[in-house]
């Protein structure tokens, strides 16, 4: 239904900006404190007039968290997983798209399933992995008694291990193996038209060259769309950094927020946590704006 | 240059069977229409000669090689799609060299010949544009053009004339004979369009239930339509068909209420046959005429150069074509007179053409 008068015009204007207020107030809040000294930002009830010492604030969190290398840890992170993302959803999607092969229904249906098994379902078993990613091989290998049928022989202990606990590895391939991605560019491959990809054969493409020169191409603004959701979400991980980063050089930014916030006993210094919580959401809301464009396109419509 | 051969192929689809044992030669540099009505399996034919649909069964060779388990890259045939196919992402160059670009040829050659292509297709001006930014008829010529700069031994068309307004197929069709007669390499060209069929082709091939009706020129299968199907689906308006029997004074037609005289060489008397008769070859006199038949007008369809007048003929429909400045009000009665040399028949049963007047009726003229 379209409708133009300037009563109903007024209203829906007015329940936008009321959504609008509701959405950005918390943010504002988050600003106004960041602004404020010790003794304003913990007066009851706090002033919403913006204080004078914001530039302060932010330098204090940038140097007490030490947020420097932890925004550029945060940054590679999320990049890797974004790209991983970006890349094996578009494979798997192809695979499952545009070949007949034995088992392929099976495979759509395995790829199904992990969406029903989000990372804090499988944490343990994935936290074991991660620690040694050659462990079930070497259970395998210690069951069937070859190990002991090797050391027997040469006198070599078997032992497997490849750790990626503290390692970019282990922080972005368990995020990566998912299969949000998939489905998104599934239901894009099912829109190119069938003549796109005779044409291509009949133009001697073969299937790989058809994936990089045509459907990659057509793709970009799903890559750009999957991509900035990814990013925004592996940037917001905090339960598996956790985990897995015990070692200070491997820190996530969003982890490290907390050492920010104020302990029992210590001083209440909210107006600093504030601020470093305003440092931390920066490069999310840049990617968000320069990608919006795209982003909103890989969405809503196919591009004819 | 190729010549196609066609051996018992048919196409299965899971159990139905959509292509039944197709028998067919395309000579060398030859322009070959394939006409028929949707889902005759005309299209399928097309795609199992350029390798994008498996042969169920049967042989296809180009060349005398048979090409069954080749890829479409490997066929040396090049396709011009129904909705073109071009690449929506890039350029018009791009889309005509890109498979040069695939057959790894150097870029400066690329350049070269498809600035060659897009001299005839007068395309110059057009090169650095996008598909999205082109017209119907422009698309048309970068998907021909496509097709051309690989300079393929076969191309095959499938119904490409179709996503156009009236004004520019008619052009389209003569750019695309006159390209035949450059290139004078072997084409297929699919189609339902009986006019496009008639105007392009050097010989008609007319499908129908996944089965070939007719192999003819055009001029044959108009004048001498092997079967019921081809007679009715060929020539527009469409041939007049009345049921009949045959008697011992010549045809009893419309379960016997109207009488012709016509000589029954060879029929058997007592069967049934099919009498076809052009509405081009019907001549309009007036009631009464002796011999003539009785009809009443129905309606006048004015066409510019010539009417087509629609009788009523005992409940059967029939109509008229003349290009005679004459205007009978509907409802009047007229007489339909013909010659006996331009009636078909075609037997009740199996829809075949039956030659009753095979010496009177004029080889048609290449």
């Amino acid at each position: 239904m379209v409708e133009r008068t300037p009563i109903l015009n007024f209203f829906t204007h007015l329940i936008l900006f009321a959504g609008f207020v509701f959405c950005v107030a918390p943010f504002v809040i988050v600003a106004i404190a960041a602004s404020h000294n010790l003794k304003d930002v913990n007066d009851v009830p706090m002033s919403l007039l913006p204080g004078s010492d914001f530039w302060v604030n932010i330098k204090t969190a940038w140097t007490t968290a030490d947020l420097g290398p932890k925004l550029l840890n945060s940054f590679i992170m999320a990049f890797g997983v974004a790209a991983g993302k970006v890349i094996i959803s578009a494979l798997t999607a192809f695979s499952i798209v545009y070949f007949r092969y034995p088992g392929r229904m099976l495979m759509f249906w395995l790829i199904f399933i992990t969406l029903m098994l989000p990372l804090e379902v499988r944490i343990v078993p994935t936290y074991a992995v991660v620690a040694n990613v050659l462990e079930p091989y070497q259970a395998i290998l210690d069951l069937t008694g070859i190990s002991w049928l090797i050391q027997k022989i040469s006198g070599v202990q078997v032992q497997l291990s490849l750790g990626l606990l503290n390692s970019y590895s282990g922080l972005i391939l368990p995020l990566v193996a998912t299969a949000t991605g998939t489905f998104l560019y599934r239901q894009f491959f099912l829109t190119v038209p069938d003549e796109l990809t005779e044409a291509a054969r009949m133009d001697g493409a073969g299937a790989m060259r058809f994936f990089v020169d045509i459907l990659l191409p057509l793709s970009r603004n799903n890559m750009a769309a999957l991509g900035t959701i990814m990013f925004l979400w592996a940037w917001n991980q905090y339960l598996w950094p956790l985990l897995i980063t015990t070692d200070q050089s491997h820190a996530m930014a969003v982890t490290e927020l907390k050492q920010l916030i104020p302990n029992v006993g210590g001083a209440p210094e909210w107006h600093i946590a504030m601020a470093g919580t305003l440092i931390i959401m920066l490069p999310p809301l840049v990617v968000v704006v320069l990608m919006q464009r795209w982003f909103v396109r890989g969405l809503i419509a196919t591009e004819k | 240059m190729a010549s196609i051969t066609i051996r018992g192929v048919k196409k299965n689809y899971a159990k139905t069977q959509v292509v039944h044992g197709v028998d067919l030669d395309f000579a060398s540099g030859e322009f070959v229409v394939i006409l028929g009505p949707s889902g005759c399996g005309k299209s399928t034919l097309l795609r199992m000669i350029a390798g994008l649909e498996e042969i169920s069964d049967g042989t296809i060779a180009i060349d005398n090689m048979v090409v069954n388990k080749l890829e479409p890259r490997e066929r040396g045939c090049a396709m011009v799609f129904q909705n073109y196919a071009l690449y929506p992402h890039m350029s018009v160059s791009q889309n005509i060299g890109y498979s040069l670009k695939v057959a790894g040829v150097p870029t400066a050659e690329r350049t070269q010949r498809i600035q060659a292509v897009a001299r005839v297709l007068e395309l110059e001006h057009l090169l650095d544009r996008k598909p999205m930014a082109l017209s119907g008829g422009q698309r048309q010529r970068v998907a021909m053009g496509r097709a051309m700069i690989r300079e393929p031994k076969v191309f095959l068309f499938d119904e490409p004339l179709s996503n156009l307004d009236a004004k520019l197929r008619v052009q389209m069709r003569s750019e695309i004979r006159k390209l035949h007669r450059r290139l004078s390499a072997t084409s297929v060209f699919v189609t339902h369009d009986q006019v496009e069929a008639m105007t392009l082709a050097d010989r008609l091939v007319v499908m129908n239930g996944g089965r070939v009706e007719q192999v003819g020129t055009p001029a044959e299968v108009y004048s001498r339509p092997a079967s019921r199907f081809v007679a009715t689906f060929v020539g527009a308006p469409a041939m007049n068909m009345l049921e009949g029997e045959v008697t011992l004074e010549g045809l009893s037609l419309l379960g016997g209420s109207r009488k012709l005289n016509v000589s029954r060489a060879g029929l058997a008397v007592g069967s049934k046959v099919a009498v076809g008769i052009r509405p081009e070859a019907v001549r309009m006199v007036a009631p009464g005429t002796p011999g003539a038949l009785e009809a009443t007008v129905d309606l006048v369809e004015e066409l510019g150069a010539g009417r087509v007048i629609y009788v009523d003929l005992d409940g059967a429909p029939f109509s008229v074509v003349t290009s005679e400045t004459v205007h009978p009000e509907p409802g009047s009665a007229i007489g339909l007179q013909f010659a006996e040399s331009d009636l078909h028949f075609f037997s009740s049963e199996t829809g075949g053409r039956l030659d009753v007047f095979k010496a009177s009726v004029p080889e048609p003229a290449l």
